[in-house]
């Protein structure tokens, strides 16, 4: 299915993605992730301190349709660096623990080896706004 | 394909990924809907972490953010296959 409207969203991730060096797409917002999953992920780019841009893909569900399109990948949240799909949340999790992630993020390797951070506790999202897709 | 009206389980997910990747054990928990599978497979090797997490989402299709809600992968690869 391709109409003009998945056209737009598909040109318009592939700019984000080309003008953010570091772009995240995830459920909710930093401030109010919807998802455990996209929470962990914020948690951990906020704590190696790089300024992330973010993509909220719950407004039209053709935004993750188009998305994984694009990366070949199923879930969210995802994560950009220089244009390049580096993972999900597993994977964001095992570099910010074994440094790669600082590395690539051209950071500091201040927490290489330590845990990833949990995220602060969120009230449970109301039904209404989880993503059925 | 599984049916898709039937809970998905820790066990259909082990036996699908290990049916589905060459040289995988799988360990899988979940609770019906979150899970999480460690997966470990002669066919990993060379690969980059993302090639290996595509494997094991490729072995679901579409039905990872369907009828399995959320599935968290750690993957490693084997140096020589198991044998059980």
């Amino acid at each position: 299915m391709s109409d003009d409207v998945s056209t737009q969203i598909h040109e318009a991730i592939e700019s984000a993605i080309s003008e953010n060096p570091v772009l995240l797409f995830m459920k909710g917002t930093p401030d109010q992730p919807m998802c455990g999953f996209s929470a962990r992920t914020v948690a951990i780019l906020q704590s190696v301190g790089t300024p992330f841009a973010a993509v909220n893909i719950l407004p039209d569900p053709r935004i993750r349709q188009e998305l994984s399109a694009i990366s070949n990948w199923p879930t969210i949240p995802q994560l950009f660096i220089d244009g390049e799909f580096v993972g999900g949340c597993d994977i964001v999790t095992e570099m910010y623990e074994s440094g790669e992630l600082q590395t690539a993020l051209g950071v500091e390797d201040a927490n290489g080896g330590e845990p990833a951070p949990e995220p602060a506790p969120q009230e449970p999202a109301p039904l209404s706004i989880e993503n059925r897709l | 394909m599984a049916a898709t009206d039937v809970p998905a389980t820790p066990e259909e997910l082990k036996e699908r990924i290990e049916a589905g990747i060459p040289g995988a054990t799988a360990a899988v928990t979940g609770d019906g809907h979150h899970f999480n599978a460690v997966v470990s497979a002669t066919a990993f090797k060379g690969l980059s972490r993302i090639a290996q997490h595509r494997l094991v989402y490729d072995v679901f299709g579409g039905e990872v953010g369907g009828r399995i809600h959320a599935l968290s992968i750690q993957t490693n690869a084997a140096e020589t296959e198991n044998i059980s």
